[in-house]
Formats: structure tokens, C-alpha cells, sequence
């Protein structure tokens, strides 16, 4: 079986898979990047979303092969250190609450105020529309995505607990 | 959820503990023994012994570990709960990290759910960290050889009088530790008025694992050797392997081996073919090429047809259990100027946190070691040990992050799974349930119909209430035949209606069904709120009263209520009213709407907490858009006032979605959804605008995982009353129902 290069927030691997392998479950269980998450394989809530050449795609329902030689940013590779404006933001606003849908509306979100810095209601309707929270942090996802509109480079609060 | 309370053995041995909590010289632990409700006799009794479990543990350079007991899905108790141990103790928060409590019942209360984490933790988590602080003082004052009380504890030190003398925590740890616990129930609480961290917003410690990809839920578990499964399970509930060829299987890549797992009954697991590979993406592939023939079972035929026919059956006619019997409804009825009847029906629900189940588990020889995204690793732990063969100290349970629980995840069907195919295997095995399997092999929340008939006097004052209600009981399907008490768990928030009507008849008939049910978030209130609190609504209508004004009248008089015979809560009116009270407030009550636009009020009293909401809706051709929903809720005294307004925002939004998207329906004794195509969730262009208001209160803190969520149907079904006429009584609600 061929080897399928692929670049992962920067960084090349070459993966031995089943050419057909959903990248998602290349990204978690082949390189052990578990921060994408699984939640339904048919690219109808969003837990896997990941950057493909900057686009938010559906890693459940995108195939390895297709993806052969192409950039791919995942939640790991979103900022070093917590301090994407979406992040902060979500930190600031207390959006998450279980969790695990976030890494894919953060990388959504990402997407959406590089392409419109300051996004209407509409706008985020239309983006984070295809992602399913099932905790209902919806009015927080809104205030947060205003929130990091607003304050594009914003450091990130320190201490508390851990 | 009304989960059984767990109570610790009388002995398990609390030197186990020691070997495997109180690592390190250095810490501090505290020893204690509760219950889910609060202190037994038998702890009081014991002499408290240092240094058993670890609520607290100091390190010489001060910093501050504190355990956690309870289990993590996104409402908050990593910070809620800590922060009451860090008051007591006087340290600072910025001082302090969280460590997930080892799965050891003889020690914790573990279990996690029926909002009762922050009511039950509230008092014992007190008296640990008083009593810590205690010691440390105690061992201040011998240092210095003065009396302790000329000593206090202030931001993790101690110190004397006018602060000459001051002694930082990591230095007194040593010889407090080592200090007699004193008796917890006579130690010396803080005056709430010098709460620094309770009542204030405090960012929660969870939350940022969630933003950067770092926090471990079961699913991301990964462990040295682990192979990962999926199983093939009967579409029917309760059928079984009739035969199965799995040459095909095999022949998948990365397919390892392809086992059958018996049905655990005391799991409620109906067995299937596992399949392990190296991948999970595999292990899905070659569980598609399995060849399978089920035997169905007795289940096949039915439906929720069948299932409807039966309940409306036995509401229609008395002999129910009779769980509310108040003057003579019956008679009411007959002499009333006006009566009207109602039926009101919701189906199956099931959870579907966005984390679907699974499980990672090791069995070997001597030990077991499992990761649980689980509410109850207890049971989980119980389950691993009967399948290893083990006695349950020899499993060591790692509760994980969950992503969602409402009560799904304190079953034990995962887990037991996982271990029979890692016994199988040899290895660590990860089990996966797809999106698919987690909607099809769930425990859901019941379906339910309820045959409702009221009695108005000649002014519109409710004289008679009559509620028949049938489900498929949750008592029914846990508790052996013998013992079961099917109504116990289905009739709270109708049987304790706190509404001042003089006759009060509620009748309770379980159905039989195949269909696995469980604890789904806010349990039977999550219908019961929809049913008495449109119902009323529709008296109000009749009576042509406003429904605020109806529900002030029947709740002005202060009064108790408790549901006979075995509720432990009590409901009190003068709360529910003034929740009532406060909502309607917020929302304006009264203030004139657009045409098309409607107002709906509800209020509901479960899990101790009291919530009222008010709703507004839009109905443009027969779609309901919910624009903004208005929540007052006394819970007590808040101790982390964001994270409790994040909770009943949750729980509204759960509630729209059961109100408006997802249903549970069976044919052919299977579920028919699979997956959010068709079991579909609220999304954010549906979400509503949601303010949550607390009454300040100084009683004992309550929860809020639950509440918010029963008053969340009937206020907007109510509202849609509202602004169109129509009374909707089947959720979820359908275009074509207004059209």
C-alpha cells in the first residue's frame, strides 16, 4: 500500500491507510491528533471540521487520498499558545460547556472572521448553521464571535485554576 | 435524575485508598464518610480518621490540589464544587489545581447526576475544607505556642493577631496532618457574609482544554497496545445472534478478530459481534461486511403504534395507581359549570450527546484498568470486575471528560461491552459506538400519554383536576418485577401539582414495551412540566383569565406540598410564585406583541429548584420561531453564578429540541432514526435570545443542570396559543400541526 503524504499544521506525515480512510480518523487515530473529534460520519454537526487549504471541511466525510499533498490546520494548529482571537473569545464569554463540538465552531468561527472580520447574525447563522452544539451554547457562540470581532487581538486572561 | 443513591460499603478498605490516594509526604488529607444525603449516622458515629480520603492535598511549596468527585460533562462541577472546598479552606484560587477523584465508593460519593451534585457536595465539602483549615491553624498556633484562636487562616497561610507572625500552608502541612480530624459536624463553618469565591463568577477550570484540542474526552483516549471495536447489535431490542459469518470481516484491513459478546442482563446488554482492528475506521469497515442472522425476539412486532393504542387504552379508563388524591375529583367533575379535556403525548427522546458512547478498557490476569466517560464509574467499575472476574478494588477506573451525559452516561452497557472484548482480545480495547449505534441502542426517555379533564367554577376558578397519564416506566424497566414500583419514577411534577384546586386526582399505568428507557435530562418533569403547565394554560383560557394572573391565584395561599408516598422534596409555593413573579417581570408581561407574535408563561418545581419561564414566539406559515425565552430561577444560594445561567441555558435549548426537532419512533421493534438527518437537534439560527435571572437567596444550594428545562415546552407552546389559537398537546411539534 502506498504512503500518503499529508501536511498537518505545518508539519508533513506520511500515513500508511487505506486510501479511503475518512481523514478524520486518520488525524485521530494514526497520528494521534485526538482534538478533532467524531460525532456523526456524515458531515451533519461539525465536531470534525478542520481547515483544508484554509476552507472548513467536514474531516468525517473527506477522504485521505483526496487530501494527498494538501495543507491541513486543525484545532491543535490553530494558535500555539490559546491566543487566536476566537479562543480568547470563547474563554472570555465561557462558551463551552461540554466541549466536545468546540474544536470544530472554533474552527469554523476562525474561517468566518478571516473572510468577514466583522460578521452580522446572518453571517454567523450561515457559518456555525452547520454545526450542531447539543449543550446549546448558541447565544455564547454569537457573543463570542462578536466578542473576537471586536477585539481582533485581544491577549489572553491569565490564572485561576487549572 | 432520580438515580438510586449510591451509599459507600461500610468497609471497604479504606487502607486501599491510603496505598493509591495519599501519595506524597506532604499531603494533607482530610477523612470523611458521606452520602448522598449528607451525613449517615454511621460517619458520625465513626472516629474521624486522618488521613484518609483526599479532598485536599498541600504541597510544601503551597500549592493546592483539590479532589473532585464528581464527573465532568460541561455543567460545571470542576469549578462549582472546588470552589466551595477552597472557601473553606481560605486558599487562593489562583493557588489551586483539580485532580479527578480515584473511582473509590467506599470513599466518594460518586455518581453524577439528578442535579444533585452542588446540593448534596454542599455541606460536606464545607466541613473538609473547615476542618483543614482548622488543623493547619491548629498547627500554627503549636508552632508559635499560642492559642489558635488568636490565630485565622487567610489566602493560604496562617496567621497571628495582628499579623506579626504568619505561616504560609506549605510549611504547617507537615504537622497538621498529622494533627486529630476534629468532629466535622460541630466544625466551624464560614459566615457566608465573608464568602470571597461563592456567589462570584469564577471562569471555569475546564474550559480551557475545550478551546485548544487538549482536553480527553473517552473518546481521545489513547493507550500503549489499544485496538479499537465496534459491535454489530440486534436492530430489534432484545434480539439476539441467531448465526453469523465473519470471513468477509476478516478480510477487511486492519480487522483483527471478530468475537461474539454475550448479553450481560445485568448490563442491559443484548450482545452482537464485536469486531477489533488497529483502527476504528476498520473495525466500522469490517463490522460492514459482517453476515449476520438475528433472531428478533418477542419485541419484533411492535411500534409506536402499538405502543400508543396501549396507553390510550389504559388512560381511558381508572385503576391506575393512584398517586394524588385530594377532595373528590371525580364528583368536581360532574357538578362543574365547565369541563374540559385534553390528551397530551411525547414520545421516546434520546440523549445523543455530541460524544457518542464508548469505552477504553484493559482486562488482564490479576487487574483491570478502564477510562469511562461516565456519570456513574461505580457501576462501570462493578460491571468490568463481574465480566473480568475480579473483585472491583482490583479495577481502576479513570473517569475521563464526557462530552454531554443527561443521564445517559451512568449506565454500565459501555463499559461492560468494552471489557468483554478486551478480555476477548487480550488488550486494551476501545469501544466506539457510531453516531448510528448511539441512537438506535440507547435508553431512552419515555413516551407518554396523558388524559387530562379539569372543572371551572362559574368565575373561571380551577375546581377539579384529573390526570391519567401511561409510560413505559423507568422503575419498571431497572427493578426486578417484585420490587418495582413503576409510578415512582414518572409522576414527579404532576403528582405534586403545588396549584391550590381543591380536587386532585392523579392515575398512573405503566405499558409494556420493549423499548430500554432511562434517565433522560430532567427525567419524567421534562414531560410533566409540558403537560400540567399547558393544561393550565388551557384552563385559564376557558375561565378567561390571564395565565399569569391563574397561576398567582392558585399559588398566593404559602403552602407545602409533598407527593405522597415516597417523594422526599417538598414544593413551596411562595418560591414558585415568586419565581412566577420575577419572570413574568423580565419578560414584561402584558406589553402588547405584533400579530403573529405570542407570549407564553410556564413555571415547574424539580430537582429542589424552582424556574419559571417566560416565552416569545414568532409563527410565520406553520414554523414557530422562538425569539427569546426569559428564565427566573431560585436555586438556592448560586455558587458560581455564570456557570449556573450556562446550565439553564442548556437546559432550555434541550428542551426546544425535544419541543420542536427530535422524536424517538419505533417500527418493527426498532428505532427508525439513525442519525441528525433525521434525529435532528436545534441549531444556532433557531437558538433563541436567553436571559436567566436568580432570586437572591441564602437557602442551601440546589441544582441546575435539570430545571431549566421542563418550563422550556410549555412556555412555548403556551406562547404559540398565544399568537395563533392553536393548541399543540403531541410533541415535537410540525408545520402541519398549524398549518
Amino acid at each position: 500500500m502506498a504512503q500518503i503524504t499529508l501536511t498537518v499544521n505545518g508539519k508533513a506525515h506520511a500515513v500508511d491507510v487505506d486510501p479511503q480512510t475518512p481523514l478524520l480518523w486518520v488525524l485521530r487515530d494514526t497520528l494521534g491528533m485526538t482534538g478533532t473529534k467524531y460525532g456523526c460520519g456524515i458531515a451533519q454537526c461539525g465536531a470534525c471540521t478542520v481547515h483544508l487549504d484554509g476552507e472548513p471541511t467536514r474531516s468525517c466525510a473527506t477522504v485521505v487520498e483526496d487530501v494527498r499533498g494538501r495543507s491541513i490546520t486543525t484545532i491543535e494548529g490553530l494558535s500555539a499558545d490559546r491566543t487566536h482571537p476566537v479562543q480568547v473569545a470563547w474563554i472570555a464569554e465561557q462558551v463551552p460547556q461540554c466541549g466536545y463540538c468546540q474544536s470544530g465552531m472554533l474552527m469554523t468561527a476562525a474561517e468566518l472572521l478571516k473572510r468577514k472580520p466583522k460578521p452580522t447574525d446572518a453571517d454567523i447563522d450561515a457559518a456555525i448553521g452547520g454545526h450542531i452544539c447539543r449543550c446549546g451554547t448558541y447565544p455564547r457562540i454569537r457573543k463570542a464571535i462578536k466578542s473576537a470581532a471586536a477585539h481582533p487581538s485581544r491577549p489572553a486572561a491569565g490564572g485561576g485554576a487549572k | 435524575m432520580s438515580a438510586p443513591r449510591m451509599r459507600a460499603p461500610k468497609s471497604r478498605d479504606r487502607r486501599d485508598f491510603l496505598k493509591s490516594g495519599a501519595t506524597g509526604a506532604a499531603a494533607l488529607v482530610i477523612g470523611f464518610h458521606w452520602s448522598s444525603d449528607g451525613w449517615s449516622q454511621e460517619a458520625q458515629e465513626r472516629k474521624p480518621i486522618n488521613p484518609f480520603d483526599a479532598w485536599v492535598r498541600i504541597e510544601s511549596d503551597g500549592r493546592v490540589r483539590l479532589i473532585l468527585a464528581k464527573s465532568e460533562m460541561g455543567q460545571g462541577v470542576t469549578t462549582s464544587l472546588p470552589m466551595i472546598l477552597a472557601e473553606e479552606l481560605a486558599v487562593d484560587w489562583k493557588q489551586v489545581s483539580i485532580e479527578q477523584a480515584p473511582t473509590n465508593p467506599s470513599v466518594y460519593d460518586l455518581g453524577t447526576g439528578g442535579s444533585s451534585s452542588v446540593r448534596t457536595s454542599w455541606l460536606p465539602l464545607r466541613q473538609a475544607g473547615a476542618a483543614a483549615r482548622a488543623m493547619l491553624v491548629q498547627a500554627a498556633a503549636n508552632r508559635w505556642a499560642v492559642n489558635a484562636n488568636t490565630c485565622r487562616a487567610e489566602q493560604g497561610a496562617v496567621v497571628h493577631g495582628p499579623r506579626t507572625k504568619r505561616l504560609p500552608y506549605g510549611d504547617l502541612v507537615a504537622a497538621a496532618s498529622k494533627l486529630p480530624v476534629p468532629d466535622l459536624t460541630k466544625v466551624t463553618l464560614l459566615n457566608p457574609a465573608e464568602f470571597r469565591l461563592v456567589g462570584t463568577d469564577i471562569p471555569r477550570a475546564d474550559i480551557p482544554g475545550k478551546v485548544d484540542g487538549s482536553g480527553v474526552f473517552g473518546m481521545d483516549v489513547r493507550v500503549p497496545g489499544m485496538l479499537y471495536a465496534v459491535v454489530a447489535r440486534c436492530p430489534v431490542f432484545g434480539g439476539r445472534v441467531k448465526r453469523f459469518d465473519a470471513t468477509k470481516a476478516k478480510a477487511v484491513r486492519g480487522v483483527k478478530q471478530v468475537v461474539e459478546i454475550p448479553a450481560v442482563p445485568e448490563a442491559h446488554t443484548a450482545g452482537g459481534i464485536a469486531v477489533v482492528a488497529d483502527s476504528t475506521w476498520a473495525a466500522m469497515r469490517g463490522r460492514d461486511a459482517l453476515e449476520i442472522e438475528w433472531d428478533e425476539g418477542e419485541h419484533a412486532q411492535e411500534s409506536s403504534a402499538t405502543l400508543r393504542k396501549q396507553f390510550d387504552e389504559l388512560v381511558s379508563r381508572p385503576g391506575g395507581t393512584l398517586v394524588r388524591h385530594d377532595g373528590d375529583a371525580e364528583e368536581a367533575l360532574g357538578q362543574a359549570s365547565q369541563r374540559i379535556e385534553a390528551t397530551y403525548e411525547v414520545p421516546f427522546q434520546n440523549h445523543s450527546p455530541m460524544e457518542p458512547m464508548n469505552a477504553t478498557v484493559h482486562v488482564r490476569q490479576d487487574d483491570a484498568e478502564a477510562w469511562l466517560p461516565s456519570q456513574g464509574p461505580q457501576w462501570g467499575q462493578d460491571a468490568i470486575a463481574k465480566i473480568a472476574g475480579l473483585p472491583a478494588d482490583k479495577v481502576v477506573v479513570h473517569t475521563t471528560l464526557m462530552g454531554g451525559g443527561f443521564g445517559r452516561r451512568y449506565h454500565a452497557d459501555f463499559a461492560a461491552e468494552a471489557a468483554q472484548i478486551s478480555k476477548a482480545a487480550h488488550a486494551p480495547v476501545k469501544l466506539v459506538f457510531t453516531r448510528e449505534d448511539d441512537t438506535q441502542h440507547g435508553f431512552y426517555r419515555p413516551a407518554s400519554l396523558h388524559k387530562l379533564s379539569g372543572a371551572l367554577d362559574a368565575k373561571g376558578q380551577p375546581t377539579a383536576w384529573l390526570h391519567r397519564m401511561s409510560s413505559v416506566s423507568i422503575d419498571g424497566y431497572w427493578t426486578p418485577p417484585d420490587k418495582a414500583k413503576p409510578a415512582s419514577s414518572e409522576v414527579g411534577g404532576a403528582a405534586n401539582l403545588g396549584y391550590a384546586i381543591p380536587n386532585l386526582r392523579m392515575e398512573y399505568s405503566p405499558a409494556k414495551s420493549g423499548v430500554p428507557v432511562m434517565w433522560w435530562r430532567s427525567v419524567e418533569h421534562s414531560t410533566n412540566g409540558f403537560v400540567t403547565e399547558c393544561f393550565l394554560d388551557e384552563l385559564a383560557a376557558a375561565g378567561k383569565v390571564d395565565p399569569l394572573e391563574l397561576r398567582l391565584r392558585l399559588l398566593a395561599e404559602p403552602r407545602k406540598v409533598r407527593i405522597p408516598p415516597d417523594n422526599e422534596s417538598t414544593l413551596d409555593t411562595s418560591r414558585l410564585r415568586a419565581v412566577v413573579e420575577l419572570a413574568a417581570a423580565k419578560a414584561g408581561w402584558g406589553k402588547p406583541l405584533p400579530a403573529g407574535r405570542g407570549r407564553g408563561i410556564a413555571c415547574h418545581f424539580s430537582f429542589e429548584t424552582y424556574v419559571a419561564e417566560v416565552a416569545e414566539v414568532t409563527v410565520t406559515k406553520g414554523v414557530v420561531r422562538v425569539d427569546r425565552v426569559v428564565a427566573a430561577v431560585d436555586c438556592g444560594r448560586v455558587i458560581n453564578p455564570d456557570g449556573a445561567r450556562a446550565q439553564i441555558e442548556g437546559g432550555i435549548v434541550y428542551g426546544l429540541t425535544a419541543a420542536l426537532k427530535s422524536a424517538i419512533t419505533i417500527d418493527r421493534g426498532r428505532v427508525q432514526q439513525g442519525n441528525f438527518d433525521d434525529y435532528e437537534m436545534l441549531r444556532i439560527e433557531e437558538a433563541p435570545v436567553i436571559e436567566v435571572h436568580f432570586v437572591p437567596s441564602d437557602a442551601a444550594p440546589t441544582g441546575t443542570g435539570e430545571p431549566g428545562l421542563p418550563p422550556t415546552a410549555p412556555a412555548v407552546m403556551n406562547a404559540v396559543f398565544a399568537a395563533t389559537g392553536r393548541r399543540l398537546r403531541r410533541l415535537p411539534i410540525t408545520v402541519e400541526d398549524l398549518a
